[in-house]
């Protein structure tokens, strides 16, 4: 085994460590957070000045409206921010973002995707990055997590149409949990070598003597949450391949770890709320035997260097930072696929095609291994229902979940939502495939080019916002469809999601028996697994086989 | 269990050999064939997609002509026909029942009363609320109650049963069903039943299926084979640009019979949208489903709605009559206990003797314990030519036997007691002990005394008597919570024989001294803690309860009432049914979970066929997808479709007979089934197509 596999090896091993060390207090805090029945003084504050009763327990048709309403003000507040962000003072020249990529770019940060069609330090002002972007990085990621403790509030409660309450769940997040995390992450990645000012851009000359321009920006505070938040939108357009913004090996072993620590411990948050533990850590193991399988496959992909000058070198070094390496690069690609960050530290176009493919695969399981903050798990548990309820039928019951019964609502709200992720992705591919100008986007020919396009609408639909790259999508086709399908790609799901939570809510529990459906044992585990990809995934393959299996099957 | 007569076996001999034969597949053809059509195939979403699906390549095979594009077509249309199929042969196994039961519904004339005398009206025009008059030899015009008199009635119309049963006004032995006949006596009758509403229209609608409702989970698994069929419908569609993007990266590569400039052709787009939606289990779900009701139908048990019966499966709490259900319903001798200085022998010689003309079950289990536990034989012939035998009668609450001078009384406690005390006779200190003991212990005592001629009357012991736990009822009742189900038992006993018997039975809990309202009381006091509760019952007094269940059981012997209140009626009148009918439901759902998974785990295999067929042409790599190796891309494609369409075939008999049941935990069972239809799934399609593909490739001219 070489140094570089050992190397890889420490780097996985240890974030599979520190996220299970990290699974249980960050769970149950979380847990807390979202039970407490007390306000602090700031809160109350808040509640206050957005003229909000905290105290009103919301009907799920309520909590969605809330959900909505909030959204589109941050859209519309975001896009009124970019478009006028040319005439707020900059300490360099800053343009004024067109109305496509300006609705593309609000859209893609409100809906916690981060699809970028700009550059950062060509196209945006610090104005817009500190206070829309990285205000959006917090609310979006908040945004997921409460619908998830509103789903997850559904199998807790009984005989009630109330979920809670939007607004103190979105602000309780923001308040007790990200921003004091994003806090101390923010001072670490200072000290280690993340910029963190408001400079105006400096010209050096470089060591070869050639003249550099070198960008400043607020980049540490904006990085923490972009991974904690699982966000992903990068300062610099090199995203986490850039020095300022990814400096070190450990920042970035520490970039990986909080793309996925959240996610996993929400799985715990929904155990203690359902007063089964054992329940959330079924889900996470759901979740933890894909991210390791996939993980494995694409290191495997990367790793196995066909081709001449992969072999020649001894893996697929083309597009990744030598700072990082193959496998950290691989693991790195690999979380920030299965979760919905889509940060980057090394280029997944320039990929060997199956592993390419995997990270693919990764946003195709519907962003739910482990998923977005909130996402994921609401995602999973989605998959978990329709899981329930065909292998309950199995064991002669009408199914149940959690006590809840699994009938025609559930199944119906369950349905919509694993259907209307791929209606996006592949409608949208499909539309894209079909125009001869939209074709010309395209910046390779044959499968791989057919990839890049495939892989755009993919990472928006699954709100990922990760780019194959090689392909304009800064266009003002890409900026709508694009734009569009990270809107449907979110809220959609969202609204299937509340409607199942109410319609869970509603019923009362039924007790659990010998003859119940244990859904925390390993058979349960891999029936899940087997559903999340025989029924999500697969509806992909004859896409996948005509972008990257066609190119790297021989 | 018991029930081994199949219901109405006299008219319909060979209902118990239940095979799927080419036979039946054939006679139910022209049913299938009246199924293709559109205008009643649309209610089943999968089917219907296949039935475009195979107009579409017929219009394409017809256009251009090929073996391939015929084949596919006549494949595709096959598909459709076997799922009708399925359907078609579980029907006509409920519609030779029904022709059976129509053949009762004969036009009877009704004896109406009137205010001043009685006048003849067919039986159709009967209200409810009418009075009627029926004499031996009547038929019965329309469900009732007696309301006056008391007849034997034969029942084998409806029960199969032929020996006569008793009705009478009052009580809860009241009702009758038309189309039955009064054997003896008369009886006036007042009409319960709506016109057309009797109870054999509601049979024969039943095993028709023609009043099928979808039950709950019939309708959820509906909406997600539909959903499924959407999201793959839009994979198939949207696979049209990408693939003609694909083609037109290659321009010098030749067509094939699935790819040119336009795209996938029409065939091969059509083959695989039909081998990726769940058309295993769309084609069998209504079949599943109707034959679960033939299920209960042929243990004589009616399901009002398809509601009940998956209820069932659900049940968590089963109430449970002692008598009857739990116990045989006598008790029997069980033990001699002598008292004094008898020993064991002489008591067990005095009881057999107290009890041979004893013809109540009580006596006779005194005679047959007698000859296992001590080996007397019956008394030779003329030894009891002197016997006077005493029967029991209510005054004197003994019976007995004289002969040659000495009196053998055995009897209720006190009664024995008073006699022998009162021909100066001593009673021994120790038989209060063992008569409280055996009572404590839920038994009944008998004592036995003897008296010599002019002699005082000694006691020489006590005969056990209790209630005997019908063999195997604790096995079931261990399965039944293994299955997480929870037994109660309902008796009138007070709670100490109660607590005997439930012991003994093993069931879980007991409500002694039973009321209808503490009965009631039971049953909202589970289903507040959401839980679902079935029971069975016959009386008047039963019917609020009935009706409350979740699932209630109603004897066929008992009242109207309890059966217009209850879910479900039992025609043998056994209430150790209700565990069977608990296991229908469950093997109901089981049966749809297990092609559910079954259906969807083939995808895997199909893709493997399918798309290194459709696009290895132009990408040359994923042949290595090609994993069966199969032939040619088209008899890859084609056997893919045959495959898909010959495991309808092949899986309509386990569709009819559901899968096998073995009572265990969920947990037990969800293994079995995952590896069985799961990974069975998985794998079967892979040797299925790949079987198929070799037969179809050594045909000449077809690959």
């Amino acid at each position: 085994m070489s140094a570089t596999t050992v190397a890889g090896l420490a780097f996985a091993v240890s974030i599979v460590v520190a996220v299970s060390v990290s699974f249980r207090p960050l769970g149950d805090y979380m847990a807390r957070i979202f039970t407490s029945p007390s306000h602090t003084r700031v809160e109350k504050a808040v509640y206050r000045t957005v003229g909000v009763d905290p105290e009103a327990d919301q009907t799920w048709a309520t909590y969605l409206r809330s959900v909505l309403a909030f959204s589109a003000v941050s859209i519309l507040a975001l896009y009124g921010l970019l478009r006028l962000q040319h005439h707020f003072g900059h300490p360099y020249a800053v343009p004024q973002m067109p109305p496509a990529q300006s609705f593309n770019t609000a859209v893609s940060f409100t809906t916690n995707t981060n699809w970028q069609s700009y550059s950062g330090e060509s196209g945006l002002g610090y104005t817009a990055q500190f206070l829309g972007l990285a205000v959006q990085n917090f609310l979006s990621a908040a945004v997921g997590i409460a619908v998830a403790i509103a789903l997850v509030r559904g199998f807790a409660r009984s005989r009630t149409d109330r979920l809670g309450n939007f607004w103190v769940d979105l602000t309780r997040c923001t308040l007790r949990l990200l921003l004091p995390l994003s806090f101390l992450v923010a001072v670490i990645f200072v000290a280690s070598g993340e910029i963190q000012n408001l400079h105006a851009y400096r010209s050096a000359t470089g060591l070869a003597g050639g003249a550099q321009t070198l960008p400043g920006g607020p980049v540490a505070s904006q990085e923490a949450i972009k991974q904690l938040g699982t966000n992903g939108g990068g300062f610099f357009n090199a995203n986490s391949a850039h020095p300022f913004e990814n400096p070190t090996t450990y920042t970035n072993w520490l970039s990986t770890f909080l793309e996925i620590v959240i996610p996993f411990a929400l799985c715990r948050t929904f155990g203690k709320m359902v007063n089964d533990k054992r329940q959330g850590l079924a889900i996470a193991a759901v979740m933890g035997l894909l991210l390791v399988t996939t993980t494995g496959l694409l290191a495997g992909a990367q790793l196995a260097h066909h081709g001449t000058v992969p072999t020649a070198v001894g893996a697929a070094t083309e597009g990744v930072e030598t700072r990082f390496g193959v496998p950290d690069s691989a693991i790195f690609a690999s979380t920030t696929t299965a979760t919905s960050t889509g940060a980057v530290n090394s280029f997944h176009d320039s990929y060997t095609s199956l592993g390419g493919a995997v990270t693919l695969f990764n946003m195709m399981l519907g962003e739910v291994a482990p998923g977005g903050t909130g996402s994921g798990l609401y995602g999973m548990l989605v998959l978990a229902v329709l899981s329930v309820f065909i292998a309950g039928l199995m064991v002669g019951r009408t199914p149940e979940y959690l006590g809840k019964k699994v009938g025609r609502r559930e199944v119906t709200f369950a349905s919509l939502y694993i259907l209307s992720t791929p209606a996006i992705v592949l409608t949208g591919t499909a539309l894209a495939m079909s125009f001869a100008k939209e074709r010309a986007s395209m910046l390779n020919s044959g499968a791989h080019g057919f990839s890049e396009v495939l892989y755009a609408f993919t990472s928006a639909g699954n709100n990922n916002g990760s780019a194959f790259a090689g392909i304009s999508v800064n266009t003002t086709w890409y900026n709508t469809a694009l734009g569009l399908a990270m809107l449907f790609g979110r809220f959609l799901p969202m609204l299937f999601v509340l409607g199942l939570a109410g319609s869970l809510a509603r019923q009362h529990h039924v007790p659990v028996s010998d003859g119940t459906l244990p859904t925390h044992r390993l058979q349960f585990v891999g029936f899940l697994t087997g559903v999340t990809v025989i029924v999500v995934a697969l509806t992909y393959f004859p896409a996948l086989a005509l972008g990257p299996l066609a190119e790297g099957l021989r | 269990m018991s029930m081994t007569t199949s219901m109405l076996s006299p008219a319909q001999p060979t209902s118990s050999v239940r095979r799927i034969g080419g036979a039946q597949l054939y006679q139910a053809l022209p049913g299938a064939l009246r199924k293709l059509d559109p205008r009643t195939l649309y209610k089943n979403p999968v089917m219907f997609i296949v039935e475009v699906g195979s107009a579409y390549t017929t219009v394409l095979a017809v256009r251009d002509h090929t073996a391939f594009g015929i084949l596919i077509a006549a494949w595709l249309w096959l598909t459709v026909l076997f799922a009708n199929l399925a359907e078609a042969v579980a029907e006509g196994r409920g519609k030779a029942q029904a022709e059976a039961l129509r053949r009762t519904k004969t036009d009877t004339m009704a004896r109406r009363l009137t205010a001043t005398g009685e006048e003849r009206v067919a039986a159709p025009l009967l209200a409810q609320g009418d009075r009627v008059v029926c004499e031996a030899g009547d038929v019965i015009p329309g469900d009732g109650d007696v309301v006056e008199g008391v007849a034997s009635v034969d029942e084998s119309a409806i029960t199969g049963e032929s020996a006569p049963v008793i009705r009478e006004s009052g009580g809860d032995r009241s009702s009758v069903t038309g189309g039955t006949k009064v054997l003896s006596d008369r009886v006036v009758i007042q009409i319960t039943q709506k016109p057309g509403e009797s109870f054999i229209d509601r049979m024969i609608a039943l095993v028709e299926g023609a009043s099928r409702q979808k039950t709950p989970n019939e309708i959820a698994l509906n909406i997600l084979l539909a959903s499924l069929s959407i999201i793959f419908l839009l994979a198939t569609a949207t696979l049209q640009p990408l693939a003609i993007f694909a083609k037109s990266q290659q321009p010098g590569l030749p067509d094939t019979s699935a790819l040119n400039a336009h795209g996938v052709t029409g065939l091969v787009l059509v083959s695989l949208l039909v081998c990726l939606i769940p058309t295993t289990i769309g084609a069998l779900l209504s079949a599943i489903g109707i034959a679960g009701m033939d299920r209960l139908v042929q243990r004589n048990v009616l399901a009002m709605s398809g509601r009940a019966v998956e209820a069932a499966g659900d049940v968590n709490t089963l109430l449970l009559d002692k008598t009857g259900t739990i116990t045989l319903g006598n008790r029997q001798a069980s033990e001699f206990v002598p008292v004094g200085t008898t020993n064991t022998d002489d008591l067990a010689d005095t009881a057999q003797l107290s009890s041979l003309a004893d013809e109540t079950p009580e006596g006779r289990s005194i005679v047959v314990l007698a000859k296992q536990g001590f080996a007397l034989r019956e008394r030779a012939d003329g030894e009891l030519a002197a016997a006077t035998f005493v029967p029991f009668t209510a005054q004197t609450r003994m019976s007995g036997v004289d002969l040659h001078g000495r009196q053998v009384r055995k009897g209720a406690a006190a009664s024995v007691t008073a006699w022998v005390l009162g021909t100066g006779g001593v009673v021994p200190a120790e038989t209060g002990q063992v008569v409280d003991g055996i009572s404590a212990a839920g038994g009944t005592p008998l004592l036995v005394a003897t008296r010599a001629d002019g002699q005082p009357a000694t006691v020489l012991g006590v005969i056990h008597l209790k209630d005997v736990v019908k063999d195997g009822m604790r096995e079931r009742f261990d399965e039944m919570r293994k299955m997480g189900i929870r037994t109660v038992m309902i008796t009138g006993d007070n709670p100490l024989t109660a607590r005997a018997i439930a012991d003994e039975a093993g069931v879980d809990d007991f409500l002694a001294e039973a009321t209808p309202e503490m009965k009631m009381a039971l049953i909202k006091k589970e289903q507040e803690g959401g839980k679902l509760v079935a029971m069975t019952g016959d009386g008047t007094n039963d019917a609020p309860a009935l009706a409350q269940a979740d699932v209630g059981v109603a004897m066929n012997s008992g009242t109207s009432a309890a059966k217009e209140a209850g879910n479900m009626v039992d025609l043998d009148s056994n209430p150790t049914k209700l565990i069977e009918i608990v296991e229908i439901g469950k093997q109901l759902l089981i049966t749809r979970g297990a092609l559910t998974t079954f259906s969807i785990a083939n995808d895997v295999a199909k893709y493997f066929a399918i798309i290194p067929a459709m696009f290895a042409a132009v990408y040359p790599g994923l042949d290595t997808l090609n994993v069966m190796r199969l032939h040619s891309p088209q008899s890859a494609i084609l056997s893919a479709v045959i495959f898909n369409a010959l495991i309808i075939v092949a899986l309509i008999p386990l569709a009819l007979r559901g899968v096998r049941y073995v009572p265990s935990s969920a947990s037990a069972m969800l293994r079995r089934n995952i590896i069985v239809y799961g990974l069975g799934g998985l794998i079967a399609p892979f040797a299925g197509i790949k079987l198929i593909d070799l037969l179809i490739s050594s045909v000449p001219g077809i690959s």
